[in-house]
């Protein structure tokens, strides 16, 4: 290397999104592809992006090639809109889209990017969802490698699946997917929904609004277009169920703060040791408590 | 009680961000910052691992990377590669050959004479690893002398420019195939995704700027007993390559710079390959940016073990594409490893809903079964 030669310290940032027009455009344009066959995996050749692999950069590349200014971003992750992670990936999006608001109201947003959770209010034709997805391919359970399951999803061959789900309930008498449990789109291919619980799988099925899955690290794309078929795997015997929440008495158990009886609920142990629930989706809760429906005077700020 | 996650993730992760940078200052009194220029020379291998494994030949880039990351290479080598996804692709290199590297050092273990002569250069191969404790405290006087010191053996002729491959001497005795042609543009893996089955070239470039010990691990795997490769380094070379580009109005290739590499060529047992064709070796290649012997010979013992495996089908796991070349980057392993510290409440959830469930099916089983023996 030239010795005379010096950093360029004063270089000013970073272009808007952080990646070069080449490869947001290509992200477009796997996104198109992704959505005419949908629930295929498309592959791109994703970029490194400043945060850790795993840790939501296909998501976050999605989000980048799609955001332009004027356009209202929220980010969550595990439902909330504080968690470290979700804090870090809006900061770095703030910092390189200038001109891209933010909230943390679910009908504001017109781009969300999540985690873990699709958001318990639902979604209208003008909103665009983006997951952010570590395992793209729902076969890799039951085929290590690609090139096979990749015949596999072309020939619509998911036998081995449905042999897996039958052998559970062989052995437990139940089928054990807990997460991430496969869905075939528009009768075709069974897609890897990202780690949303069994509870979120319905808000994929003629989702008004387009869903998008990003995974960085396995580098592909793929999407559940508005208003597309999306069915949980299952036998015509064997009914899909989603997390219930249900006591001992078969009561549905309600979010300690907001009361909410229809929400996906985290658990807490209680300084007694009992255990307690509050809604997962942070917004979803707040809204409620906000219009009055707080169970206990407890809110906290 | 704190809702959901954790709560003011904002204060945390700026907090967090001081003590981090508090550590990396932490020496105290006589602490003085490392410059980028000491990191470069004399941590140099250091800074060849992150040029190769980041992918970007950018020395002074490099050394600030393993300055701001604490020495931690994966970080190190991330950075850099964060960085290139901000810059565009403004032109595909043309093929550059090795031949025209000005080496610093070469050797080959499959002659002892070999065409221009071996050249043993700096190495610790035959270096005695005992703790040279004159080291821990070193004046800039202490440097200029061994610097003056090995100037003065300076021999009166001066180097060849460049020294012929020992390959193409094997290639000329009929004892290697000769080089296959070239199939069309190498696959340039920073803009198309991998799709298998790729060719070799993907394979390749995938390789060069692996993280340096998930190579080793694999490809020792190999010569240990989990392959067959039995490799004799044919040559090994370090040295700084000219690079060559089409001029921009003219399109004559001129030099536009150069890069320290390390290149290396494995030679393995032939093959039998289909009848009646004359047996000859096999050629395993390895070649990274910077000085980094033990990865530019993991490579090309890998690569060897690939090319059997492509036309064989594999029946060890590094000769295996998917296998080898899905695991052995840096970002991509670091990263996932990394993200399981992030909070899994939700799916956690799940699991503990599917569990219960199951506990619950068992026993009602088990209290069946009692109910239905005779008494």
């Amino acid at each position: 290397m030239n010795p005379s030669y010096e950093l360029p310290r004063d270089e000013a940032g970073y272009s808007f999104g952080f990646l070069d027009e080449y490869a947001k455009r290509e992200v477009r344009r796997a996104i198109l592809k992704a959505i005419c066959i949908p629930g295929y995996q498309t592959p791109y050749a994703s970029r490194e992006m400043p945060m850790g692999r795993g840790f939501g950069t296909g998501g976050l590349q999605l989000t980048l090639s799609l955001i332009g200014r004027g356009e209202c971003l929220k980010v969550i992750d595990q439902g909330a809109d504080d968690s470290v992670n979700a804090v870090n990936l809006r900061q770095f999006i703030e910092l390189t889209c200038p001109g891209v608001d933010t909230t943390e109201h679910t009908g504001e947003a017109t781009l969300i990017q999540s985690r873990h959770r699709i958001p318990e209010q639902p979604l209208n034709s003008a909103q665009v969802l983006v997951l952010q997805v570590p395992y793209p391919d729902p076969l890799v359970v039951v085929e290590a490698s690609e090139a096979k399951r990749k015949i596999m999803h072309g020939e619509g061959d998911y036998s081995r699946l449905l042999t897996k789900l039958y052998e559970d309930i062989v052995r437990f008498a139940e089928i054990t997917i807990s997460h991430r449990y496969p869905t075939r789109i528009n009768g075709h291919y069974v897609l890897d929904p990202s780690p949303i619980p069994r509870f979120d799988i319905a808000k994929l099925d003629h989702s008004p609004a387009l869903i998008l899955f990003g995974a960085g690290r396995e580098k592909k794309i793929y999407a559940v277009p508005p208003h597309t078929r999306a069915e949980p795997l299952v036998f015509d015997d064997i009914p899909f169920r989603a997390e219930d929440f249900n006591d001992a008495q078969g009561q549905r158990r309600a979010c300690q703060r907001c009361g909410a009886s229809d929400s996906f609920l985290d658990e807490f142990s209680s300084a007694n040791g009992t255990a307690t629930f509050q809604c997962s989706d942070s917004d979803y809760c707040n809204q409620r408590v906000a219009a009055g429906n707080g169970v206990s005077c407890e809110v906290t700020s | 009680m704190g809702y959901v996650a954790i709560r003011g993730g904002g204060t945390a992760i700026k907090g967090s961000l001081e003590a981090l940078e508090a550590l990396r200052a932490a020496e105290a009194d006589e602490g003085t910052a490392l410059s980028l220029n000491t990191i470069e020379h004399q941590l140099r291998l250091l800074t060849s691992r992150i040029l190769s494994e980041g992918g970007l030949y950018h020395p002074p880039l490099a050394a600030l990377a393993i300055k701001q990351m604490q020495g931690d290479t994966l970080e190190a080598a991330f950075a850099l590669r964060a960085y290139r996804s901000t810059k565009p692709r403004l032109l595909t290199t043309p093929v550059q050959e090795t031949e025209g590297m000005r080496v610093i050092r070469r050797i080959s273990s499959a002659f002892k004479d070999i065409p221009g002569g071996q050249m043993l250069g700096p190495t610790t191969d035959y270096a005695l690893r005992l703790m040279r404790l004159e080291l821990a405290d070193e004046s800039p006087e202490v440097f200029r002398g061994i610097a003056a010191r090995f100037l003065a053996d300076t021999p009166s002729e001066a180097l060849p420019q460049t020294f012929p491959k020992v390959v193409e001497a094997l290639r000329r005795d009929g004892l290697l195939p000769a080089s296959p042609p070239g199939q069309g543009e190498p696959f340039d893996i920073t803009r198309e995704p991998l799709v298998f089955p790729i060719p070799r070239s993907a394979v390749l470039a995938s390789m060069a700027r692996a993280e340096t010990g998930s190579l080793l691990a694999l490809a020792y795997s190999n010569m240990r007993g989990y392959g067959d490769v039995h490799p004799t380094i044919a040559e090994l070379r370090v040295g700084y390559l000219p690079v060559l580009l089409p001029h921009p109005v003219t399109g004559e290739p001129v030099e536009a710079g150069e890069v320290l590499m390390t290149e290396c060529e494995v030679v393995a047992m032939y093959e039998s390959d289909e009848a009646g064709a004359v047996p000859v070796f096999t050629l395993g290649y390895g070649a990274c940016f910077g000085h980094n012997e033990t990865k530019a010979i993991s490579m090309a013992v890998l690569d060897r073990a690939l090319q059997k495996g492509m036309k064989d089908g594999p029946s060890n796991p590094s000769e295996d594409p998917e296998f080898v070349v899905l695991h052995v980057d840096g970002v991509d392993s670091m990263g996932f490893a990394n993200h399981y510290k992030m909070p899994h409440y939700v799916t956690f959830q799940s699991d503990m809903d599917r569990l219960r469930t199951t506990q619950i099916k068992a026993e009602q089983k088990k209290s069946a079964q009692k109910k239905g023996q005779p008494e």
